[in-house]
């Protein structure tokens, strides 16, 4: 089953056409990485999806129904969950605020704007979620003063708790250490199994060790796309992005 | 620390605190008497003032307008249309809530410095107003309210607004009512939110919250206080004019704020407690004063931004909301 299906989405900044013509599906239950050099449009596309970025062009489907003129935050209360590229926490809240503050909004969506989940409820989903990205013992403790491993992971968390159907990461794995990488691995195959996955990723061994497609945009445009031994084999992507 | 404690210990601050409040007037003398009244009801005007600034990191240039919508709202009414001043009040208080919602559909289209112009920009109109309407508002004059239209009965007994007692206790009744809803508000789950748009407006916007929706509310409840500040100045002290809805009363509660604490539930009150003596020490020795209150601006601003209760939960004190 198709989650998302785009068609024809285009973007561009004055002169620059950051992204053109793209169009590109998503099955239900996929983990697909995004990559592409350095401004070949992906974090632009994939802002465009979860709604940061409006789309000059085009449009967008999400599980059947045309999302293109909802709001990004709409389109969070409809399972498209957004993690940031640059580490965007509560620095001055504790670890437990953080993601008291996503599960506040996934638990009490469907309640009117001033009623609010119960209090027991919203503590046993926070430390749920806690527990799995292991922060439960850090919940306490700020988040500007976490590791900087630690904040991508609670970054995660964060979007964990908003239990999305579509979870974008945004190059997670940038500045994390081997052994933290291959924790966070494993934290996105587990993720996966409840949600699908859109990946933007430079480095080549996460995308093979979790990709089960591979999108490759250059210039703003769809390059290719296959499974990793397809991408790996491909003349053109070699070209213009393995370089050899 | 548990929740349990953390609320007793809140409770006993803030309880505290109006407790002290309340039994003031036992040993106060009548001229401080009456100048607590003013602190008082101007306090709840910095409580309104802080849920937007402090809590929700929306800078307002503008509040005067708020206040001066409570004040004219309630003496307006009292002055021509004879109203009983409870009707007053709530009529000043929902016109503070009313020009804030209305403000806030135009103003929070910004963010930032360009909040900061608006807002200010708006409060220039409203303060026009009040001196195009001249033949109304006897703007700069003002209207003085007599005292016949400041006694209401309730219950068969006359509450008569210019008996002191009455007063004090009245405006401390508002005070303590302003300091619940704010804790209330403060530590609920949308106090909670507001924290969030204040710390991240972005990152609040992608967990899935309706940001402006929010910062309206925040709008409204603080437009709602100040009126309710306003209106109450203008039943118990029986005098309305221009000068309330000038750009000082704009700076005024921004001052408070500073002082006590931006962001903390207590520190406005003892921010305004402080900055109302300071002005009247400085009165003494200078009529320019406002020099004095520009000067204390600046050192705020610059060496002591968390002001007093934010210096104090700085020190160790999470708790303290």
């Amino acid at each position: 089953m198709t989650l998302l299906a785009v068609s024809n989405l285009a973007r561009s900044f004055g002169g620059i056409q950051a992204v053109a013509d793209m169009n590109f599906t998503l099955e239900n239950g996929e983990i697909r990485a995004i990559i592409g050099p350095n401004g070949a449009g992906k974090t632009t596309f994939v802002s465009m999806i979860s709604g940061r970025v409006e789309p000059s062009g085009g449009s967008i489907c999400f599980d059947d129904i045309d999302i293109t003129g909802l709001r990004s935050w709409e389109r969070v209360r409809q399972g498209i969950v957004y993690t940031f590229q640059i580490t965007s926490v509560y620095r001055n809240l504790s670890c437990f605020e953080n993601v008291a503050l996503a599960a506040q909004q996934q638990l009490g969506r469907d309640l009117p704007f001033w009623r609010h989940p119960p209090r027991a409820a919203l503590t046993v989903a926070v430390e749920m979620v806690l527990e799995k990205v292991g922060l439960l013992a850090r919940k306490t403790e700020l988040a500007g003063e976490l590791a900087y491993g630690h904040q991508r992971l609670l970054e995660v968390a964060m979007g964990l708790a908003l239990q999305p159907r579509l979870l974008i990461l945004d190059e997670p794995t940038q500045g994390l250490s081997e052994s933290e990488i291959a924790n966070f691995c494993a934290l996105v195959k587990e993720i996966g199994r409840g949600a699908t996955i859109l990946l933007i990723e430079h480095n080549m061994d996460v995308v093979m060790e979790l990709a089960h497609r591979i999108t490759v945009m250059s210039n703003g445009r769809l390059l290719a796309e296959g499974t990793p031994a397809e991408i790996m084999a491909n003349i053109d992507v070699q070209r213009a992005y393995l370089g050899t | 620390m548990t929740p349990a404690l953390r609320a007793r210990r809140i409770l006993l601050l803030h309880g505290g605190l109006a407790l002290l409040l309340l039994l003031c007037q036992f040993v106060l003398p009548d001229y401080h008497h009456t100048n607590f009244v003013s602190i008082m009801v101007l306090a709840v005007y910095a409580l309104g003032y802080n849920l937007l600034v402090g809590y929700t990191g929306l800078l307002s240039l503008g509040h005067a307008m708020f206040f001066a919508a409570g004040l004219y709202g309630a003496g307006m009414g009292v002055h021509y249309f004879a109203w009983n001043p409870v009707v007053a009040f709530i009529a000043g208080a929902a016109a503070g809530l009313f020009l804030a919602v209305l403000v806030g559909l135009v103003a929070l289209r910004t963010s930032g410095v360009a909040f900061m112009i608006v807002t200010m920009m708006f409060a220039q109109a409203a303060f026009l107003t009040t001196l195009y309407f001249n033949d109304v508002t006897h703007g700069d004059e003002g209207l003085t309210l007599t005292q016949a239209a400041r006694s209401f009965a309730l219950f068969g007994t006359v509450i008569d607004l210019t008996n002191p007692a009455i007063r004090y206790n009245l405006a401390w009744l508002l005070l303590a009512g302003a300091l619940a809803v704010m804790l209330l508000v403060v530590l609920s789950p949308a106090g909670r939110v507001l924290i969030a748009i204040r710390e991240n407006e972005e990152r609040t916007r992608m967990l899935g919250y309706d940001v402006r929706r929010y910062k309206l509310a925040a709008l409204g409840v603080s437009g709602l206080l100040s009126g309710a500040a306003g209106a109450a100045y203008v039943l118990f002290f029986g005098y309305v004019g221009s000068s309330f809805a000038a750009i000082p009363y704009s700076i005024y509660p921004l001052l408070w704020v500073l002082l006590g604490g931006v962001g903390t539930v207590a520190g406005p009150v003892i921010g305004t407690l402080l900055m109302f003596y300071l002005i009247e020490i400085a009165r003494d020795y200078s009529s320019s004063y406002m020099i004095v209150v520009g000067a204390i601006l600046l050192v705020l601003v610059l060496f002591f931004p968390k002001g007093i209760i934010g210096s104090w939960r700085a020190r160790g004190q999470g708790w303290i909301p």
